[in-house]
């Protein structure tokens, strides 16, 4: 019915402000996720949940390719040595995370109630009143993106405002934002203002900047929420090469049936060994 | 060794943000988890015993089994339902069939096995076994190839109390029979006579259930992101079967006379093998990513798991010479079957709290495309 929407989440121009994670909490109505002091960075929140659907991660750089595996390969060799201490804060890198909205969303396939759907944006929401929490969609994430909430016993994620759609209006994250980091629209439009925006990092001579989940060839089919990143996924939290993971459920049912198979041919051997049906085998 | 180990594989290079986990934990709880797992496999595994003891005319190895069977999926499906976040909501699960989500074949599988287990059970306890010598038990027996029935129970002697059972088997005896006339006694005479052929009618179809339900839950928890569970979907299914029916043919073996309970020994033995063979291959094929079945409590569960199975089945075979044997090896096989389902949900959370097993396998993967690609254009410039 309606176009696929999706979020670019361009990190190269976010500033950590944490508005998209104020705002989702105020009109999701989603609860507090705690008030811890992490101490690792300016990011107290650590990481998607149940209660947390936009995540703002703050990574400080020390010196960029310190592992001499450079993000881009034969350029990232000379950072290391140019850089002099590794002790220079070279950076601050700032991301806010999101559900991702998988082409082929995991959670999606193995919710057994049909609680997650895909909606007419092809976006991918819990029906709060459908599900059991049964939790399988938890581990099934390849982003480790949704969780059940203790005390209420469903899972949640972000819904990317399905409410805020239907009423023509973009996601709350996306309209608080105040640099335009997290932008929201037709994923295609997206995609080709995110291959722009790459190609004018990539001529200012950030060969470090790559976008993340833009590919429909990916292990996900592409996310309808994907991002400009400044440095390898894994800084970010998030997998390097996500994969879906009923990708191999085929695979996995016909390992089982040889299973299933073998048992039963376990089963009948165990019966016709020796019988108790020869009396004169008891001593 | 382990230091052997640790030169063969060096130290795994990965960046991640701060240490954190890439995916989410598996939040299932114990004990509901692992003892469903526990309890669903050895139901399925022991509807199979009981169909064979059916065909083969093994009444007594059969009620057995078919109340193994019976009492694995109902208490199994307690253990699933309080295992949920709502648990109220539980008849959600049948609300669609998604042949996407193991889950939901799964909650139809077990919906299915319970009915007709418990059928099958129900009628095993209203219905007199047969009288030594008598004719067939069930118009199920009845209706087998004269020739076949002859082989497979017509040279049965009949089971004398005083050696097969003891004081204690006496009682046992005694108070199923109790109990069977008490339930006779409260049903209606019809259904009394149609209940056997029904019952032995489940208990048959059980058989396509069964061997579904021993090796529908290793599909399940390999088909999560949790990469010691993942990557582990070829040699799960045989873990999980193998320890149903370690565990159905422990639990049978325990509560069947010694004389009737040859096949169920039997089978514990099959089972115990296919169970550590398959577990051994597991760790060892999957190298890195076998490190949460090696090490910390995981580690500790799946050793127990493994001397318990092969004390068990090595005490197996001479366990039909007397209770006390009997009881440590079925006591100890269904040790190792709980402590394998224990120990490979913890090995799943430990895969899933370390980033390095999500990273780096990815990292791998990713490292081996570029480099099949790079080979791929060297070998197009060649040819040009």
């Amino acid at each position: 019915m309606a176009e696929r929407m999706g979020f670019f989440t361009d990190t190269s121009i976010c500033i950590g402000c944490k508005a998209c994670e104020v705002a989702c909490k105020e009109w999701n109505h989603v609860p507090d996720d705690g008030f811890v002091f992490r101490a690792t960075s300016y990011d107290n929140t650590g990481s998607l949940g149940a209660d947390t659907w936009r995540h703002v991660a703050f990574i400080e750089q020390p010196g960029r390719a310190r592992d001499g595996r450079g993000p881009g390969g034969p350029d990232g060799s000379d950072g290391a040595a140019s850089n002099g201490g590794f002790e220079d804060i070279e950076g601050w890198l700032m991301s806010s995370d999101v559900c991702k909205h998988c082409t082929h969303a995991a959670c999606l396939d193995v919710c057994p109630t049909g609680a997650l759907f895909r909606t007419e944006f092809e976006t991918v929401v819990v029906q709060a009143d459908v599900c059991n929490g049964c939790g399988y969609c938890v581990p099934a994430c390849p982003y480790g993106v949704i969780d059940r909430r203790e005390g209420d016993g469903r899972a949640f994620k972000c819904t990317m405002c399905y409410d805020r759609q239907l009423g023509g209006l973009e996601p709350a994250c996306a309209k608080v934002c105040p640099t335009d980091s997290i932008q929201f629209g037709p994923l295609d439009e997206l995609r080709a203002r995110a291959a722009e925006r790459l190609e004018h990092l990539h001529a200012g001579g950030r060969s470090e900047a790559r976008l993340y989940g833009a590919d429909p060839g990916d292990g996900v089919g592409g996310d309808g929420a994907f991002f400009l990143l400044m440095d390898e996924p894994e800084v970010y939290g998030l997998p390097p090469d996500p994969v879906v993971t009923t990708r191999d459920l085929p695979a996995m049912w016909g390992w089982a049936a040889g299973a299933a198979l073998s048992m039963a041919g376990a089963v009948a051997i165990s019966f016709l060994g020796r019988s108790r049906s020869f009396p004169g085998r008891s001593r | 060794m382990r230091r052997g180990e640790e030169a063969m594989v060096p130290q795994a290079e990965f960046r991640s943000y701060y240490g954190q986990p890439v995916i989410k934990s598996p939040i299932w709880h114990e004990p509901h988890m692992p003892v469903y797992l526990y309890l669903g496999g050895t139901s399925g595994a022991a509807s199979m015993l009981a169909a064979m003891a059916t065909l083969t005319g093994r009444d007594r190895l059969a009620l057995t089994a078919r109340l193994v069977a019976a009492g694995g999926a109902a208490g199994g499906a307690a253990f699933l339902v309080a295992e949920l976040g709502r648990p109220e909501r539980f008849l959600n699960m049948l609300r669609v069939f998604k042949p996407t989500s193991p889950m939901s074949v799964g909650s139809w599988v077990l919906a299915v096995h319970s009915g007709l287990t418990a059928l099958a059970a129900g009628s095993a306890l209203v219905t007199p076994r047969r009288p030594p010598s008598g004719p067939p038990p069930s118009r199920l027996a009845a209706a087998l190839p004269a020739r076949l029935a002859a082989v497979l129970s017509g040279t049965r002697p009949a089971p004398s109390p005083s050696r097969t059972a003891g004081a204690a088997g006496a009682a046992g005896v005694a108070g199923v029979a109790a109990l069977r006339a008490r339930l006779v006694a409260a049903l209606p005479s019809r259904a009394v006579t149609l209940l056997p052929a029904t019952g032995d009618a489940a208990g048959l179809v059980a058989v396509l259930t069964g061997p579904l339900m021993a090796t529908y839950t290793a599909v399940l928890v390999a088909d999560t992101a949790v990469p010691a569970w993942h990557e582990a979907h070829r040699e799960l299914p045989f873990l999980f079967a193998g320890s149903a029916l370690a565990g159905a043919g422990a639990a049978s073996m325990l509560a069947t006379p010694l004389r009737d309970a040859g096949p169920a020994r039997a089978a514990a033995v099959l089972g115990a093998t296919v169970e550590t063979v398959a577990g051994a291959v597991m760790e060892r094929r999957l190298g890195m990513l076998g490190e949460p079945y090696r090490q910390g409590v995981s580690g500790r569960l799946m050793r127990a798991a493994r001397v318990l199975t092969v004390a068990g089945a090595l005490l197996a075979p001479v366990a039909g010479r007397g209770r006390t044997l009997t009881a440590l090896s079925g006591l100890a096989l269904t040790g190792g079957a709980l402590c394998t389902r224990f120990g490979v949900l913890r090995a799943g959370k430990a895969s899933a709290a370390d980033p390095k097993y999500t990273v780096v396998p990815q990292r791998e993967r990713l490292e081996a495309a570029r480099q099949e690609a790079a080979r791929g254009e060297n070998g197009e410039n060649a040819e040009i």
